[in-house]
């Protein structure tokens, strides 16, 4: 019993640390090595490369037809539904990617070299500062038509949901026990069947928990990616983000409020509706047999598991879902192919380190060629010097949440009763982004004469605040009674409580939360740092505003450069602060 | 026994009764007037089985926990919350991950705001006392068992306690470990370099309480109460294989499987009583394989508890719920510290599968009213099938959700062995077998 004692409180804390950012701190390398820098330049070569199609197609665009946004509230529901459908097929793409890219990373040792490095600088990229540009280019392939439009929201959508959730499934396919492997090879399970009845029920239970964060994370770009204005031109898709950017734009007080409500009953559907009974349903997938806390089945799955029509209707999915994934595609383990790729071709390697190290030298070429083109050093010290305003706020703001949130969030974690309410509403609250707010905001900063260099930051941490909360609460409910009784016996209290107990047990919660809430806050402050509200601009000074003008003025190379200077940002704190921290966290605070 | 009298009082708990509150009013008894006198230099272990509220007990004791009702006093005082005179050890060691061997054993002085110099001095003697030595800046993680207890009781001893509360330190061990951790300890306490006046130990297990204790009270379940209590009259080094030692042991066996009073309803139930008899989460398996034992030698059918707990390697905790359960059944008798085969435990050891299953299905209908209404139910409904919602809010209405929940979980197995109704986990019903059957039914 003692040891299996610390023991579940490590697995609870790997249910709730199944973030995509901790899987990229948990692969242990803190130094950026050859093949971070390999990925970093493959992915901004991929990024100037299509950034050279962008000027040519902006003509073409201006007669686009896009549908006016009614502010009447009854168009709502509609625009809730289109919104809605956007973000499932956001997802839908964010699951087919997680399935073929993680799953090729964990499979091949080559291509792992480079694909989880490039998944790492993607995750760290503030796509949102990208928007005009990816819309621009989807736009740019149906021409004259509101299908590029789509297809750019989804797009701009998927890139705030795949990431984590590719990491997620990497991660639990590099961590199947080798006794479940071992049992489906001798039974000559083929490659597919492998995946569907093994690697994929196996890696459920954390995909399912990732896909919950991402929709969460997806709201944020659906406002920002509904609505896009680039120079003279805006261009609306219906639905609640456009909504929103409408009723900035005419200062409709109830029309900010109306999508508050709208939004709060999609993201209440879904919970419901979907990722209740799929949590419900994944636990299944557990692999530990000890059964948990199970709460009360939710009343979805309950009538889904009841209900004979629902019954038969899931029994016929599920056999033929069962029928495809049993098809015998694929290869079967072989004695003689296992022994012998042990070794892996030398050959091979050198053909892989040529191709890797064009596709780098390319990407330079490209880099270079297009960034002096128009910019010169004095750019790029003007955005690193407004990188590092930004980050002073980021840090700034993390810490007054921090010494705000925690201790409140502790004291609602030692409470069961409380926790149970708190914890959702501090999950739907992060799903908020932080537009709906700028009324407030910019109101007070005109009318009071403020500083927007101050008065605008707390806009950063509005929504990412949240993952502290959430992160932070899971960790006190999951510290260990007998410990608390330790402390309670010795009559340990006041200062020391924190210092010695409660503080380093919540620790790794906190940094988990941390790294979220710090990405998100980099990524937030290109909408944070300018603010308007009808007429009224407020803007602070900042790598977001830097971002956030260059996109309003077209000016594609400043782009590229704010959000290549951001990305360097985040992954030097990732690599300098986060990814140790979490090291020490996880070393210093278990048991196993 | 009159020394002992002589010997100052520490802490005394008077008409103690533990209770959990239930929505719907009945009230679950956990303890149920207990009394109990703690003096200098007595070792004293609450002995009893899971769910006997023994711990409940230690941690009122420790102020820990506020009884529903009773009276606390430690020193004539009463105790009105963790107070300076008592230290735990728990099972679980619970030391902090994030603090080495000798900041975890500070902790306690720190917290009373002992100047540093001295909280160290104070450390270091503990730690060489209990045989850490050389491990002071070790975190938890890299230590054994073993060695972890070791700072789990260096930690409680630094801050020199009156009374040391145990809260069976020795279960998470090896047999080995637990065995040198015993004796380590029985020697500082009998060469009196512990800085404490009493121990208070919880355990289930028998020999580990004679070993150990000076007095024993020996805790009945459901609710829990002090059933019996007996000296130890051994003195310090004791030796297990002694006659007197084993006797001892045996009288302890003896009671613990006594039938308690109240508990008589296995023989002559009311109905409601009857439906709700806790079932233990015994596997088929283990009670095949306990009456295939008995029914072979050297056992022929009668075997000595304790004997037969050494020969299989079970603790009481396990060996009791067996028996009682194999009593209950029918297969087996509990009597005096023995356990005796019933011809029908006889028969079901000497059959195949097939019959087993006949014989076990038989019993099971006739004995476990609970199983036998499962099973009415579903031949009552036309389509077969019963949630099994309904019998878990009945059996929650006599005992605690856990309880009810493992019973259940319990009659499934024995249920599903005999092949008198299948249960469908995701739908939370049973239903009887051939469904197919069933739906064209209705």
């Amino acid at each position: 019993m003692g040891r299996g004692l610390s023991i579940p409180w490590v697995q609870r804390m790997s249910d709730t640390t199944h973030t995509g950012a901790t899987h990229g701190l948990t692969l242990g390398r803190r130094l950026p090595n050859i093949w971070d820098l390999a990925a970093i330049l493959t992915v901004f070569g991929l990024i100037v490369g299509a950034a050279h199609v962008v000027p040519g197609a902006f003509v073409k665009l201006n007669g686009t037809a896009t549908a006016e946004i009614q502010l009447d509230p009854s168009y709502l529901p509609y625009y809730a539904a289109r919104t809605t459908l956007r973000m499932f097929a956001a997802l839908a793409a964010s699951l087919f990617f997680t399935f073929t890219y993680a799953t090729l990373a964990a499979k091949s040792r080559r291509a792992e070299l480079v694909m989880i490095p490039i998944l790492d600088v993607l995750q760290s990229v503030p796509i949102l500062g990208f928007l005009t540009f990816t819309t621009v280019f989807f736009m740019s392939l149906f021409p004259g038509s509101i299908a590029g439009l789509e297809l750019a929201a989804i797009f701009a959508i998927f890139t705030s949901q795949a990431w984590n959730m590719a990491f997620s499934l990497y991660q639990s396919l590099k961590t199947m026990p080798t006794d479940l492997d071992e049992a489906a090879r001798s039974f000559r399970l083929t490659s597919w069947q492998k995946f569907w009845r093994l690697e994929v029920p196996f890696a459920m239970p954390g995909l399912i928990w990732n896909m919950m964060l991402s929709m969460s994370g997806g709201w944020f770009f659906v406002v920002a990616s509904e609505a896009i204005t680039v120079g003279d031109n805006t261009w609306k898709l219906p639905g609640i983000g456009s909504y929103v950017a409408t009723a900035l734009d005419k200062r409709d007080m109830g029309g900010i409020f109306w999508a508050i409500l709208a939004m709060a009953v999609v993201i209440l559907l879904y919970d419901q509706l979907l990722f209740r009974p799929l949590t419900a349903w994944s636990s299944k997938f557990r692999v530990e047999l000890t059964a948990g806390v199970e709460g009360e089945d939710p009343w979805v799955l309950k009538v889904m598991r009841r209900t004979r029509l629902m019954r038969a209707v899931g029994d016929g999915v599920g056999g033929a879902f069962s029928y495809v994934t049993g098809l015998r595609l694929g290869r079967a383990p072989r004695l003689g192919r296992a022994w012998a790729g042990r070794g892996g071709s030398r050959l091979g390697d050198v053909v892989f380190m040529v191709i890797v190290a064009a596709v780098a030298a390319y990407a330079i070429w490209q880099i270079v060629a297009y960034v002096t083109e128009t910019l010169g050093w004095s750019d790029l010290g003007q955005a690193a010097l407004l990188g590092v305003y930004t980050m002073i706020r980021v840090l700034l703001l993390m810490a007054l949440a921090t010494v705000f949130w925690v201790p409140i969030s502790v004291w609602v974690g030692l409470r069961p009763a409380w926790a149970r309410r708190v914890q959702p509403a501090a999950q739907f609250m992060a799903a908020f982004p932080a537009n709906l707010f700028f009324p407030i905001f910019v109101i007070a900063i005109v009318t009071y004469k403020l500083n927007p260099d101050i008065w605008l930051t707390p806009l950063i941490v509005l929504g990412t605040q949240w993952y502290i909360v959430f992160n932070v609460i899971a960790g006190a409910a999951a510290f260990p009674t007998d410990l608390r009784e330790v402390a309670a016996n010795f009559r340990v209290g006041g200062w020391m409580w924190w210092r010695k107990v409660m503080l380093p047990g919540i620790f790794p919660y906190f940094v988990t939360g941390a790294i979220t809430a710090s990405g998100g806050s980099w990524n937030a402050s290109i909408v944070a740092e300018v603010a308007s509200w009808g007429n009224d601009k407020v803007e602070a000074h900042g790598l977001g505003a830097y971002i956030a003008d260059a996109t309003a003025n077209g000016d594609m190379a400043k782009v590229v450069l704010g959000v290549a200077v951001m990305s360097a940002f985040v992954l030097v704190f990732n690599r300098a602060i986060w990814r140790p921290m979490y090291a020490y966290a996880v070393r210093r605070t278990t048991l196993g | 026994m009159d020394t002992a009298s002589v010997h100052q009082t520490l802490l005394q708990v008077d008409n103690c009764r533990q209770a959990y509150h239930k929505d719907n009013n009945t009230d679950l008894l956990v303890l149920d007037n207990v009394q109990l006198t703690l003096r200098e230099s007595e070792i004293v272990a609450l002995l009893g089985r899971s769910g006997s509220g023994k711990s409940t007990l230690m941690r009122i004791v420790a102020g820990l926990l506020r009884p529903t009702a009773g009276d606390v006093r430690y020193r004539g005082k009463p105790v009105t919350g963790p107070f300076d005179g008592v230290a735990m050890v728990f099972q679980s060691f619970a030391l902090l991950p994030w603090l080495t061997v000798s900041e975890n054993v500070e902790l306690g002085l720190e917290a009373q705001g002992v100047p540093k110099a001295e909280r160290e001095k104070r450390a270091e003697e503990a730690i060489d006392l209990i045989g850490l030595g050389g491990f002071e800046t070790a975190y938890p993680k890299e230590l054994s068992g073993g060695m972890r207890q070791r700072v789990g009781l260096a930690r409680a001893l630094v801050v020199h306690p009156d009374l040391l509360l145990m809260d069976e330190p020795f279960s998470a061990l090896d047999v080995l470990t637990a065995e040198t951790l015993r004796t380590d300890l029985i020697d500082l306490w009998t060469e009196g370099k512990l800085p404490i006046k009493a121990i208070l130990m919880v355990t289930h297990n028998i020999e580990e309480a004679v070993l150990m204790a000076d007095r024993i009270l020996v805790f009945q379940s459901n609710p829990g109460r002090v059933a019996h209590e007996l000296r130890v009259p051994f003195a310090h080094p004791r030796n297990r294989l002694d006659p007197a030692f084993r006797k001892l042991v045996d009288e302890i066996y003896a009671v613990m499987t006594r039938r308690q009073p109240g508990t008589e309803r296995v023989t002559a139930p009311t109905p409601a009583a009857a439906f709700a008899t806790p079932l233990a989460s015994v596997g088929t398996n283990l009670m095949s394989g306990l009456l295939e034992t008995l029914a072979a030698p050297p056992y022929e059918g009668k075997a000595d508890l304790p004997a037969l707990a050494e020969s299989l390697q079970l603790e009481v905790d396990e060996l009791l719920p067996l028996g009682e359960m194999l009593q209950l059944l029918r297969f087996a008798e509990l009597e005096e510290g023995d356990i005796k085969l019933t011809p029908l435990g006889g028969e079901f050891a000497h059959s195949d599968l097939d019959h087993r299953k006949k014989l076990f299905a038989t019993t099971l209908r006739a004995s476990v009213p609970l199983i036998a209404s499962i099973r009415r139910v579903l031949d009552e409904r036309p389509n077969h099938r019963a949630s099994a919602v309904r019998f878990r809010d009945e059996l929650e209405d006599s005992m605690s959700p856990e309880y009810a929940e493992a019973t259940l979980r319990t009659a499934v197995a024995w249920g599903r062995y005999a092949e008198l109704f299948v249960y469908d986990e995701e739908a939370d019903q049973f239903e009887l077998e051939e469904p197919e059957e069933a739906e064209a039914a209705d």
